[in-house]
């Protein structure tokens, strides 16, 4: 950690380093983080941790309770609940991934230039954005489906077009307050064009509000996911998406518990520990700290 | 080098229009420094703005180097014509290095030998080598601002417009601050427009000065003529004796002009 | 010379920190009694600080230490919440640089200075108004009637800090801290400000702590000049004799400000010797 960095690259991983410090001291970030990692590793290792396959039927054992051999116990067509969780953690991380990629550039895009060049192209963009505002997820992935099929690829596409409207929002109200700035009066005072400022200097300041506010979306990204599933809008059977199986574990909720209340669980978790991550982005990466 | 002539700007409409600048004319001579001198509201920062091209809601007539200018500026027009701005901790982007902040107009302007330039950039403004890599929340008022200046001069303008550039700097900073600029001038034969709400700032800096009160320019004179104390104005000798400190009897005697 | 007022020995105000503790006051030791005292400096010498330690205003997590602080009759350090209270705004007050950040935004400026009237005194609310017009012509505010009912972004910023004035001197203190009441306004404005301020202070024989970065100003305004630099007082002497200073801060400070009646030409700049950090304390 030099006070005088020798190179661009330094100084950019000394910023860095201080984040990250600055990070560590808050132990429900790191809770958070400790959960998000742990889903990571699951969807990777998924082969290597689960005790059997997710698809693999044997119905002289279902409605298992948890047992030495099935570690969370059986659903109603003998699958083993622990593996069916394991590779669903591969589903929760794809929908999740797949959105957000989709949904931060688009928003900050539309937002910035909104925000940035200001006129009749500020109001077309956010009238436009206020179209999709107006959309209910459900029944934006329901017309969905009703036109396309049910399926993963549907259910992210109607989830991410109905989540990019905040996101714009967010861009274009900090380069309002951006665009009048001495720093970027003195790019304009170079000669820099408008792509430029906007790419360059607008863009990066704008980027933390953006990432801690996809980091806060994605629990609920993750429980609309689940609803789609639930509704069996989302992934289709046998796929052991987590909403799913807790629609599949409805009707023997009162004796079979285990079968909803799991997935349940393992949704819960998720969602809190994106809501711990974010928090604690958000405490690192706010203006006032700038 | 500046002439400008009959330059009107307006802000709002309806019953909130503001005349911002109304019928102002002056000329800066090649290698001169001039100063624009009021208080809030008297317009020198809009005409300011209005010849850098940061505020294109201008009418009237105003030439740089022979060239007229235009609502929009050629890029030609930004490497004659820099600016320097008031507040050194809102004009230096917070997340870039001084490095960045001053290869961007380089690379704008597709400028070759960028190691070199950047290099003897911070030199001339007495900041060396080890301040490239800093981010400006790693460097004090007085540094910003003299990496400001660095990046004002590194495309080697002609023309220098300073907007209340020590007004936000302690008093020793800015004796600093005012002999850079001194220096800079005398060795790069700049022209210099600097606004200032400081009469003595403007009386230490610049040849001839033009006071401006509510949009108009109240008096043009020249600096021997200001410290002698040959105004002819009304308002210039109001603001000249506020400028020299507290004086309870000539304090009781100041009137608002409008 | 009368009792003093405030008297002030070896204040000291400490922030402590995850990478030490930051001293932004080191031993401060002055006196004030019915006469207007300047404090001047830089920014980061502490003088901001010492206004506030007087009126145990600092924030956290700051700590105020001193040797002696003492009010008339009051002692500062030892006192509790509820007699500050009852000092800050009866008997010491305070106006501060930004009248844009020190007002209401959504109440009127009348209505504010009768409020500041009715913490400190049982009246009726008409007779609070009739007080705030009083001091709102007090402040020579031309049409008092007309300006009690105008919200403080309607007002101008000089007259916005002569409200803060009025509101400051409704309940008739006998110390008045100033911390640079006059640096957002127009050099024209500040003159008249202050012109008020002087009539003010003198009329009602109130004591007068002005806290400034302007050394020009200061030393044609106040009495006495106490000079700070990095959290202690450097120089004290009458404001006639500034321009005797002796402490070479003080005459370094002096000879970097540009001048009328000085030719163009490079202005000497000041060298700071570290010395200066840790010479002896002059008392004020």
């Amino acid at each position: 950690m030099a006070e005088t960095p020798g190179s661009a690259l330094q100084a950019r991983l000394g910023r860095a380093y201080l984040g990250w410090r600055s990070f560590a001291a808050n132990p429900l970030a790191m809770v958070g983080l400790g959960i998000v990692v742990t889903l990571v590793l699951i969807a990777i290792a998924a082969p290597l941790l689960a005790t059997h396959s997710p698809l693999a039927q044997d119905l002289s054992n279902r409605l298992q309770p948890p047992s030495a051999i099935h570690w969370l116990g059986t659903d109603e067509l003998g699958r083993d609940i622990y593996s069916r969780i394991i590779y669903g953690a591969r589903i929760t991380l794809m929908i999740v991934g797949l959105v957000a990629v989709l949904v931060a550039p688009i928003g900050l895009l539309i937002g910035t230039v909104a925000g940035y060049l200001g006129g009749w192209i500020d109001t077309v963009l956010m009238r436009v954005t206020d179209v999709f505002l107006a959309f209910p997820r459900l029944i934006l992935a329901l017309a969905f489906v009703a036109a396309l099929g049910p399926g993963i690829q549907n259910a992210v596409i109607a989830i991410a077009l109905t989540t990019w409207p905040p996101y714009a929002r967010i861009a274009r109200a900090e380069t309002l307050t951006l665009r009048n700035t001495d720093f970027i009066n003195a790019a304009r005072l170079q000669g820099a064009s408008a792509v430029r400022i906007v790419w360059r200097y607008v863009v990066p300041l704008c980027l933390s509000s953006v990432i801690v506010r996809v980091t806060l979306d994605m629990a609920g990204i993750i429980l609309t996911a689940a609803g789609l599933g639930f509704l069996g809008l989302g992934a289709q059977p046998p796929s052991p998406e987590w909403g799913a199986m807790i629609s599949a574990g409805r009707k023997f909720i009162l004796d079979q518990w285990w079968i909803a209340t799991i997935p349940g669980l393992a949704i819960c978790i998720v969602s809190l520990g994106f809501n711990l991550l974010g928090d604690g982005l958000r405490d690192v990466l706010d203006p006032k700290q700038r | 080098m500046i002439e400008i002539d009959g330059l009107n700007v307006v802000f709002g409409t309806g019953p909130r229009t503001v005349h911002a600048a109304r019928n102002v004319s002056c000329h800066v001579a090649a290698g001169e420094s001039f100063g624009l001198v009021g208080e809030s509201g008297s317009g020198k920062s809009t005409v300011l703005r209005a010849l850098s091209g940061l505020n294109p809601d201008w009418t009237g007539r105003m030439t740089v180097a022979g060239e007229a200018l235009q609502r929009r500026r050629p890029k030609s027009f930004h490497k004659r014509v820099q600016m320097v701005f008031q507040d050194p901790y809102a004009s230096l982007h917070p997340r870039h290095t001084v490095d960045r902040i001053l290869l961007e107009p380089l690379l704008i302007h597709g400028l070759d030998d960028r190691e070199q330039r950047v290099l003897r950039a911070l030199d001339e403004v007495g900041l060396g080598p080890r301040f490239r890599y800093r981010f400006p929340h790693q460097l004090s008022g007085g540094q910003r601002q003299r990496v400001a200046i660095a990046r004002a001069l590194i495309l080697e303008p002609s023309v220098l417009l300073l907007d209340e550039p020590t007004s936000s700097l302690d008093v020793s900073i800015q004796a600093e601050i005012l002999n850079l600029l001194w220096r800079l001038r005398r060795e790069r034969k700049l022209t210099y427009v600097l606004v200032s709400h400081n009469l003595a700032v403007i009386a230490h800096m610049c040849d001839r000065l033009a006071v401006m009160n509510a949009g108009r320019i109240v008096e043009e004179l020249d600096v021997a003529a200001l410290r002698a104390g040959a105004f002819t104005q009304p308002y210039t000798r109001q603001l000249f004796e506020a400028s020299r400190g507290y004086d309870r009897a000539a304090a009781d005697k100041f009137v608002t002009f409008d | 010379m009368s009792e003093p007022l405030l008297t002030v020995e070896d204040l000291r105000v400490l922030f402590p920190g995850p990478h030490g503790t930051v001293e932004a006051v080191r031993g401060v030791s002055f006196t004030v009694g019915r006469e207007k005292l300047g404090i001047v400096g830089e920014s980061g010498s502490g003088k901001s600080m010492t206004g506030r330690a007087i009126l145990k205003l600092v924030p956290s997590p700051g700590i105020v230490t001193a040797r002696r602080l003492t009010f008339g009759d009051v002692d500062i350090t030892a006192a509790d919440q509820r007699t500050m209270r009852d000092i800050r705004g009866r008997r010491i007050s305070m106006v501060m640089q930004d009248p844009k950040f020190s007002l209401n935004p959504v109440m009127t400026v009348g209505k504010q200075i009768a409020e500041a009237y009715l913490v400190h005194a049982d009246a009726s609310a008409a007779a609070a108004r009739q007080r705030a017009l009083e001091l709102l012509a007090a402040v020579r505010i031309r049409d008092p009637e007309r300006v009690y009912d105008l919200y403080p972004h309607e007002v101008s910023g000089g007259m916005g800090q002569r409200v803060m004035i009025a509101m400051m001197l409704v309940p008739d203190p006998d110390l008045l801290i100033a911390d640079e009441p006059t640096s957002a306004l127009d050099v024209t404005v500040q003159m008249q400000v202050l012109a008020i301020i002087d009539d003010l202070v003198m009329k009602r024989g109130m004591g007068l702590i002005f806290i400034s970065h302007d050394l020009n100003l200061v030393a044609s305004f106040c009495d006495r000049i106490l000079v700070m630099y990095g959290g202690r007082i450097v120089e004290s002497c009458r404001a006639a004799e500034l321009h005797r200073a002796r402490h070479p801060y003080t005459r370094g400070l002096l000879a970097a400000l540009p001048r009328f009646d000085r030719p163009p030409a490079e202005l000497p700049v000041l060298n700071r010797d570290p010395s200066w950090l840790t010479g002896p304390e002059v008392p004020g």
